[in-house]
């Protein structure tokens, strides 16, 4: 996968990751364009498209586009699932995830993205041990202002984001 | 100073601005406060000022000045900070800047860190976006992970050594020993990320694939995972819709497919996983189809035996008739692939595939487009092209010039006969007519010049379609010439075809001038008309007209409209004498290699008219045998054969010799009996003819000083001879004969011949007609060539046959009464 970007139905960005190595202009300029290529696609249309030399593969999920490019050698249906994955994974961890969440706790969308891709391809085809690990993560935040407090006088001020 | 504003706040606050100037001001205010918090070097709230600017770099704010933090944030301690300032870090810096350079140091750190969700934050941002500088420096790291029983860390360190190698192709070798027993962990999220680490080294280097494949035996090992994934019973951590760990087996796929590929132990050690694959997978589902997509795939590409192939193409024939429109276009992007080799088998769902024209999906239709015409053969052409020109009418603009090409192509190959290839060519260009490429207007020229019998079916449909609609350039350039070509036949109502129509000479010259005049006509096409009605002047009677039209345009603007005015102009004047010659029906052209198939008349399945090149030959061995008998007349062996040309309605070389006669001068060929040498000039556009002759000085100024002579002259028939020297070759001589007719009645078929001595060559070229009118009202003009390279005395023997008041009438005459400046 070379990048993936999430974005609204008015095509307001809420995520993006990339995985190839591109200066800020030429990132704005691909979202840019392919946002307003894909929110030009009719609803009956295929999820796939071929745009400049990469497949682009997408779905449309509530209020949020999910779009990937991959490359040429790359399986459109199993992407088609990978994004399925995801989406099924920010469920599970938000609770019947909607664009509000994403949008208020964008940098956890980006922790759980990252414990499911690295590099563009799927680390763990496990569900379970995907949330088992953003959860165990998550703990760390947290628990660490709590032993501070047992083991020394002073309290720390862990800031909450 | 009040702490900074928490990042929910912060978001909250900006979704509340109405305008985007609103936002923007609260958006630098906000930097402005979280630049002073940087300066202040606030180690507490750093995460959060970082994290907001994160989102304003979301946004599409310029978020530079807070790059620097998140190396702060990177270093410290704190799980927050890290996981917020390796955020920052794969969101804000990239491997241009060489800010990046300083955190290797830190990523070194956090691979050796005691938790492994800090481990596994440094191994995500390196095999993120790590540069080449970086992969380098921390290889060593990476590989060390790789052999760890962590599956957490090795899974990750498998997807980092992926990158590694992408940027330093050279460090492949050092994870080879890590990769040994990589596929004997249990743990999926390993297997998944061994096996694209694998996939990506195998694909990089042919040892490796070559190592792997026949010292690692990987095949075996692959396919026994496989095996026990399908057989193994229900796996809730795993299942996807009914299917246990789809995803592995896509990769697993992927990978036989590359150890497979053209190697016939391997491909043999999997047919059998693959057949049990395709036969047993569920295909209610997406991630069913996904694994038999894969398959399908995997079976094209590796050297499978026939009965798998033939079973991978059926596969991919039920997806086409898959009601999800995702199944049915990677179902065409697969048959495509494989049409070429795998013909017949796609051959069997083409109508399905035809069906597929219809679909509403862009990418579907280009990809039916694209397979339909592969399909298209001899067998099928009628069908397909019906359904194809169909196509071409309704859909987008987008894709109407490559079916219009790819109409024109499959036509040509495969055209069962003439008329239906005319009548094709002829739908195309008034359906896409705009949108054809600019080859294809010489291309359809040549084919229609070529369907000799069509001319006149051919003209009349174009002269139709002209009346309709004259905005579509190449359709209006390809019926202008058409009618200038054939506007006789036109006229005339000799269509056997179809009925014929009633036009009269006026109508079509109406039709041509409307042409130029007309707003929707570019300059090229303008070009054309003008030629066209200039090619009428020997066609029609209503010269005078035509005339006119040729003398205004002689002060066109445009240039090169004024250019050919010009010149036609002089063609009316000082040379018209050549006018006829010129302006002659076109020669059958010989397709060069670059215009396709070199089988001018190719024929599939219909029978047509033969070949109007076999006709030339009964006709030309008659003259050659009168030959003869002015050889026998002549003294036999220092005679030269007389070369015959036919008159103007049967093709003939006139203008391409003329060409050659003011071009290259090197008349080294010997006598030719086939009357229709081809050309050796393109003849993509009927005025280059012209053009040629327009580029070089007529004739030189000596040739005035010859004077003419009379060559024969007896029972009412003058013969006057007019000399020209070809410039620059002096040892040309061009002969003009003018034949005038004394007597009250009209000499009919009138053919004049002649030989001269061996040292000589001639060339007659065509006649402007084989009726010498009575009583001098007109003459009949033709042009000799004579090659006189040893400067020897002219001598020419003539003999005249024609027709007098219904008796035919043959003479012979000697000419020696040459002035001597002819051969001098």
């Amino acid at each position: 996968m070379q990048f993936m970007l999430l974005f609204s139905r008015q095509g307001k960005l809420r995520l993006q990751k990339w995985y190839v190595p591109l200066s800020d202009k030429e990132k704005k300029k691909i979202t840019r364009e392919l946002v307003q290529t894909v929110l030009a696609r009719k609803p009956k249309m295929c999820s796939f498209l071929e745009w400049r030399d990469l497949k682009v593969v997408y779905k449309r999920y509530a209020s949020l586009y999910f779009c990937c490019a991959i490359e040429n050698q790359d399986n459109e249906l199993i992407t088609l699932e990978i994004i399925h994955r995801y989406v099924e994974l920010l469920d599970k961890y938000f609770g019947s995830v909607c664009e509000l969440d994403i949008i208020f706790n964008f940098e956890k969308a980006y922790f759980i993205l990252d414990e499911f891709l690295l590099g563009g391809e799927a680390q763990d085809t496990s569900k379970k041990n995907v949330l088992k690990a953003i959860e165990q993560a998550d703990l760390l935040q947290e628990n660490r202002p709590r032993q501070f407090f047992f083991l020394s006088a002073q309290l720390t001020t862990e800031k909450p984001l | 100073m009040p702490a900074p504003i928490r990042l929910r706040e912060l978001i909250r606050t900006i979704r509340t601005a109405r305008t985007q100037a609103e936002e923007r001001e609260m958006i630098q205010k906000e930097c402005a406060a979280i630049r002073s918090s940087f300066r202040e070097e606030d180690n507490t709230y750093r995460c959060r000022n970082v994290a907001k600017l994160l989102y304003m770099h979301m946004l599409g704010y310029p978020a530079h000045f807070g790059q620097l933090e998140c190396l702060k944030l990177i270093a410290s301690q704190k799980f927050t900070d890290k996981r917020i300032g390796y955020l920052g870090a794969m969101l804000l810096l990239d491997e241009r800047q060489d800010v990046h350079l300083l955190m290797t140091n830190c990523i070194k750190n956090d691979l050796n860190h005691s938790t492994q969700y800090v481990q596994g934050l440094a191994l995500c941002t390196l095999g993120c976006m790590g540069s080449s500088e970086m992969c380098r420096d921390l290889a060593g790291e990476v590989e060390k992970l790789l052999k760890t029983s962590n599956s957490y860390l090795r899974k990750k360190a498998a997807l980092c050594a992926v990158h590694v190698i992408r940027k330093v192709p050279e460090l492949m070798e050092m994870f080879l020993p890590a990769t040994k027993n990589l596929l004997s962990e249990k743990n999926h999220g390993v297997l998944h990320t061994s096996v694209v680490l694998l996939t990506e080294m195998c694909e990089r280097s042919p040892d490796m694939l070559l190592h792997f494949r026949k010292v690692c035996l990987l095949v075996p090992q692959l396919v026994r995972i496989l095996k026990n994934l399908i057989m193994s019973g229900y796996s809730p951590e795993h299942d996807v819709s009914g299917i246990s760990d789809p995803f592995l087996q896509v990769r697993i796929l992927r990978l036989l497919r590359i150890l497979g590929r053209s190697d016939d132990d391997s491909s043999e050690a999997m047919n059998d996983i693959l057949a049990q694959v395709a036969t047993n997978t569920e295909t209610s589902k997406n991630v069913g189809n996904a694994i038999l997509y894969e398959t399908v795939l995997t079976i094209m590409d590796i050297k499978s035996e026939s009965g798998l192939r033939v079973l991978a193409i059926n596969i991919l024939g039920r997806f086409l008739l898959n009601n999800d429109k995702n199944i049915r276009y990677v179902a065409l992007t697969s048959l495509l692939k494989t049409v070429q080799t795998d013909h017949n088998a796609v051959q069997r769902h083409r109508s399905t595939i035809v069906d597929c024209l219809k679909d509403l999906d862009v990418s579907i239709k280009r990809r039916a487009m694209e397979l339909s015409f592969a399909l298209v053969n001899g067998n099928n052409i009628r069908g397909m092209m019906k359904e194809l020109l169909y196509f071409l009418d309704s859909c987008d603009p987008e894709f109407k010039a490559d079916c219009a090409s790819g109409v024109f192509l499959a036509a040509e190959k495969y055209a069962p006969s003439k008329r239906w290839h005319i009548d094709t060519i002829m739908r195309v260009l008034t359906t896409a007519g705009s949108y054809v490429r600019d080859d294809s207007v010489p291309n359809l020229i040549q084919l229609i010049t070529n369907s000799v019998e069509m001319h006149a079916y051919t003209v009349q449909r174009l002269y139709k379609a002209l009346l309709d609609d004259i905005s579509q350039q190449p359709l209006v350039q390809v019926s202008s010439w058409c009618i200038g070509e054939y506007g006789d036949l036109l006229v005339s109502g000799q269509c056997e075809e179809e009925e014929p129509i009633q036009v009269t000479e006026d109508e079509v010259l109406d039709v041509l001038e409307g042409l130029l005049v007309s707003n929707l006509s570019t300059p090229v096409t303008r070009g054309y008309s003008l030629t066209a009605i200039m090619k009428l002047s020997t066609r029609f009677s209503s010269v005078n007209r035509i005339k006119k039209v040729v003398s205004i345009y002689s002060s066109s603007i445009d240039v090169e409209l004024q250019q050919r005015a010009v010149e036609y102009n002089a063609l009316f004047k000082k040379y018209d004498h050549m006018r006829p010659a010129l302006l002659e029906r076109m020669p059958i052209m010989e397709k060069t290699a670059s215009n396709g198939p070199t089988e001018i008349m190719q024929t599939n399945g219909e029978t047509e008219p033969s070949v109007p090149d076999t006709k030339h030959l009964p006709l030309v061995t008659q003259p050659a045998n009168q030959a003869n008998d002015l050889l026998d007349l002549l003294g036999g062996n220092d005679v030269v054969p007389v070369i015959q040309t036919t008159l103007p309605t049967k093709p003939a070389s006139a203008g391409g010799e003329l060409l050659d006669l003011l071009g290259d001068l090197s008349l080294t060929g010997g006598p030719t009996v086939v009357p229709a040498p081809a050309p050796s000039v393109p003849v993509s556009q009927p005025p280059f003819l012209l053009d040629g002759l327009s580029s070089q000085p007529l004739f030189n100024d000596t040739s005035a000083a010859i004077p003419p002579m009379t060559a024969y002259s007896k029972n009412g028939l003058k013969i006057e001879f007019t000399f020209e020297r070809a410039n620059p070759n002096p040892n040309i001589a061009v002969i003009t004969i003018h034949a005038t007719n004394t007597t009250e009645a009209d000499m009919t078929e009138f053919v004049f011949q002649a030989a001269v001595p061996k040292t000589f060559q001639l060339q007659l070229l065509s006649p402007s007609s084989n009726i010498v009118p009575a009583l001098n009202q007109g003459s009949v003009t033709q042009v000799i060539r004579v090659l006189n390279p040893q400067k020897q005395q002219l001598r020419m023997r003539v003999k005249l046959t024609y027709t007098h008041k219904g008796s035919p009438v043959q003479d012979l005459a000697e000419v020696n009464n040459f002035p001597p400046q002819s051969w001098q």
